[in-house]
């Protein structure tokens, strides 16, 4: 259903529309994270900067899951560490529970810190290979004054049989343990100090097929459990189908289209969502050889230069002479779907 | 279809402080000429292993083919010695890699690196060779050829390095390309295009593929045939439209219920394999996923079953599994239907225990909702 900008019955500027509902945990504003290109050594001076998220609007409610999707460096991980503040973001603002998070001090953000946590991608980096198991997840425990001694120790154990492991390897080494266990360790540390947000970013692309599908049913049903609420990155729109509440797609610091996880995945309203949508593959002969692919020529342009107007025209098969010269406002083009995009629809 | 390759009870093992890893085990299979073959398996079950011993390109010592017999062509490529074996590779049998950085040499010219090969094999000379090479180039799809040809490889994007490799493979015509896992460091988008690029020029060329990879979405579009691999054996083998409806072995089944799927429409638990993949040094005695399988029964653990044609299959479906072979527990078993996971079966009677009675009967009166129409 294509629904042209002019259609005012839902058009909302860009302020008010990602505004939500008010039960939001996160919202997210002109969110910017620059990173400068330096020439020189010992006088560097800046020659240019990787735009890697480049003013982005969104906002996650609370208890849902919102899946962000791209290509890599497409800037999706950079969100994640930007709103968790490992990055200072360059400009905008990350409000978490009404707090805003870019201007907090020191203390105070550590103090935030225990209320938003992050599940890493590589379980084998993420690990401090010297650490036993019961101090890794301890650490945060004691950093935030939350156990210490005897407490610390049946609460270790307590989170080991939360994520489904033994809760007598508190003594072991990562090395022991295969990629799975290392990631559902990563995710004890992360619930240890049980924390209302997570960021999971590509928590299961280093695991293997059959191990996959076990951490995505743990990380659903420590949902449940835990009313946690997750911002879950990943490259594999299957996956993020399955896990997501609603979905937002990014395209070089960009997000291109956001909505709920049926209508993005039924009707995508962006070229680049639609292409994206067709070149996955579907374990099922009989569909694979009737579905027409979208082809898209030529590679993912650099950040540091990014096109002018859409960042997508150097690639869409729409591309007009506006596409090129102007960027296409954020806007909702129908209840709880937005797309960046001059021409959106089929 | 002649024969074009036929590997025999292949065992290729590593000799570690550990002990013996048996990565590849009593594979045996035949591939005809043109003929596009999958082979999928997860990380360790020897899929690559098997792909660089056709190759005998495995790294000895530590490893070494024990066992077994590998016909190209009419010719064992075990007893050939390094000069003939030379011959074979690159140009009779080429193969793709995973990740094109390591796997193009970096100080070397594209045009270097690609007519080194039909300078060698094909005894082209120089600038017959340059010509052929940006031919090739131009048909991998490398917009401007001419010009990047002499471009190192750093210069180029993951998915224009894995179009020079692909040119490389083609560049003497081979009858038979390896393609390890060719997209899985590559974007959705790139996957596509590289995939599209394959399907075109296997079917121009008519040169057998065998495509290894752990994504089952990628071979059901890309092959005429699929072989499971498991622990270092091969556990299933079909036809690409049998084996996805109607797969006859219960890893097989663990893996097609533990991917969400794209076209999934309403939320469905995953089901996944419990437990890790076996040990390869102390394989389980019985069946390698015995100690993974739902269905398991004491023969399982105690007797290792052989890959055998099954009943309710088409002729040339095999699977090794006791419960699904002639006589077997699991022959008549829908694996759809199958909730499997028992827990999950517990807590829907418990939910339905806890409705009033009204609501049962209502529910059970009403016809399931249709899926959303697109």
């Amino acid at each position: 259903m294509a629904v042209t900008p002019t259609d005012t019955e839902y058009v909302r500027t860009r302020s008010t529309a990602t505004v939500g509902s008010g039960r939001n945990l996160l919202d997210v504003k002109a969110l910017k994270m620059h990173f400068p290109l330096t020439q020189g050594i010992i006088f560097q001076r800046q020659v240019g900067a990787v735009r890697a998220v480049d003013g982005i609007d969104f906002f996650v409610e609370k208890g849902e899951t919102l899946g962000l999707v791209g290509e890599s460096g497409c800037g999706k991980s950079t969100t994640g560490r930007a709103i968790l503040q490992l990055y200072k973001p360059t400009a905008g603002e990350v409000k978490f529970d009404n707090i805003e998070l870019t201007t907090l001090g020191g203390e105070q953000m550590r103090r935030m810190r225990r209320r938003m946590q992050m599940i890493f991608q590589d379980p084998y980096a993420s690990l401090n290979p010297r650490m036993t198991v019961g101090n890794i997840i301890g650490e945060p425990l004691e950093v935030h004054n939350l156990a210490r001694g005897k407490e610390k120790t049946e609460r270790v154990q307590e989170l080991l049989r939360v994520v489904g492991l033994n809760p007598y390897f508190t003594n072991r080494y990562p090395h022991e343990f295969s990629g799975g266990q290392r990631q559902r360790i990563g995710v004890a540390r992360a619930l240890a100090v049980e924390p209302e947000f997570i960021v999971a970013d590509e928590p299961i692309s280093a695991l293997d097929v059959s191990i996959q599908a076990q951490i995505i049913n743990l990380l659903e049903e420590l949902q449940d459990r835990f009313k946690l609420t997750y911002l879950f990155i990943a490259h594999d729109l299957s996956v993020v189908r399955h896990i997501s509440d609603r979905v937002a797609v990014m395209y070089l610091g960009k997000i291109v289209e956001l909505a709920d996880r049926v209508d993005l995945y039924e009707k995508p309203l962006h070229p680049y969502s639609q292409a994206l949508l067709s070149a996955v593959p579907i374990p099922d002969p009989a569909v694979e050889s009737k579905r027409k692919r979208i082809i898209l020529t030529g590679d993912v342009p650099s950040p540091v230069n990014p096109p002018s107007g859409c960042r997508f025209h150097t690639r869409c098969w729409k591309a007009q002479q506006i596409c090129s010269e102007v960027d296409p406002e954020f806007i909702e083009h129908e209840p709880r779907h937005w797309a960046a995009c001059h021409f959106p629809g089929a | 279809m002649p024969e074009l390759l036929a590997v025999r009870d292949l065992h290729t093992q590593f000799f570690t402080r550990d002990g013996v890893v048996r990565a590849v085990d009593g594979v045996s299979f035949e591939l005809a000429a043109g003929e596009t073959l999958g082979l999928v398996g997860e990380s360790g079950c020897g899929k690559t292993v098997t792909a660089l011993s056709l190759m005998r390109l495995i790294p000895m010592p530590p490893g070494r083919i024990v066992k077994g017999a590998i016909m190209f062509d009419g010719q064992d490529v075990l007893k050939m010695d390094d000069d003939e074996v030379r011959g074979i590779r690159g140009n009779n049998i080429a193969m793709i890699f995973q990740d094109p950085m390591t796997s193009l040499n970096p100080v070397l010219t594209i045009s270097r690196q690609i007519s080194e090969a039909l300078e060698l094999h094909l005894k082209m000379d120089r600038s017959e060779a340059r010509k052929r090479t940006i031919e090739l180039l131009e048909l991998v799809g490398i917009p401007s050829a001419k010009k990047r040809v002499d471009d190192y490889p750093h210069q180029f994007s993951g998915g224009m390095r894995q179009r020079v490799m692909i040119a490389m493979a083609l560049s003497c015509n081979p009858k038979l390309i390896l393609a390890d896992e060719p997209t899985t460091a590559l974007d959705v988008t790139i996957q596509a295009q590289i995939l599209e690029l394959l399907k075109g020029l296997a079917k121009e060329f008519r040169t057998a593929f065998i495509l290894i990879t752990h994504d089952l979405g990628v071979v059901a579009g890309m092959t005429q045939r699929i072989h499971v691999m498991y622990g270092g054996k091969i556990v299933e083998k079909a036809d690409t439209g049998e084996l996805f409806a109607n797969p006859k072995m219960p890893y097989t089944w663990g893996l097609l219920r533990s991917i969400p799927r794209l076209d999934e429409h309403r939320k469905s638990k995953l089901l996944p394999i419990e437990g890790l993949p076996p040990d390869l040094i102390a394989p389980p005695p019985g069946c390698r996923f015995e100690p993974r399988c739902q269905y398991r029964r004491d023969i399982c653990r105690e007797q290792e079953p052989e890959l055998k044609h099954i009943p309710n299959a088409k002729s040339d479906h095999e699977a090794r599994c006791w419960g699904t072979q002639e006589g077997g527990w699991l022959v008549t078993t829908d694996w759809r239907r199958e909730i499997g996971d028992t827990r999950v079966l517990e807590e829907i009677k418990q939910e339905v225990a806890q409705l009033p009675a009204e609501a049962v009967r209502a529910a059970e009166a009403e016809t399931p909702p249709p899926p959303p129409t697109p």
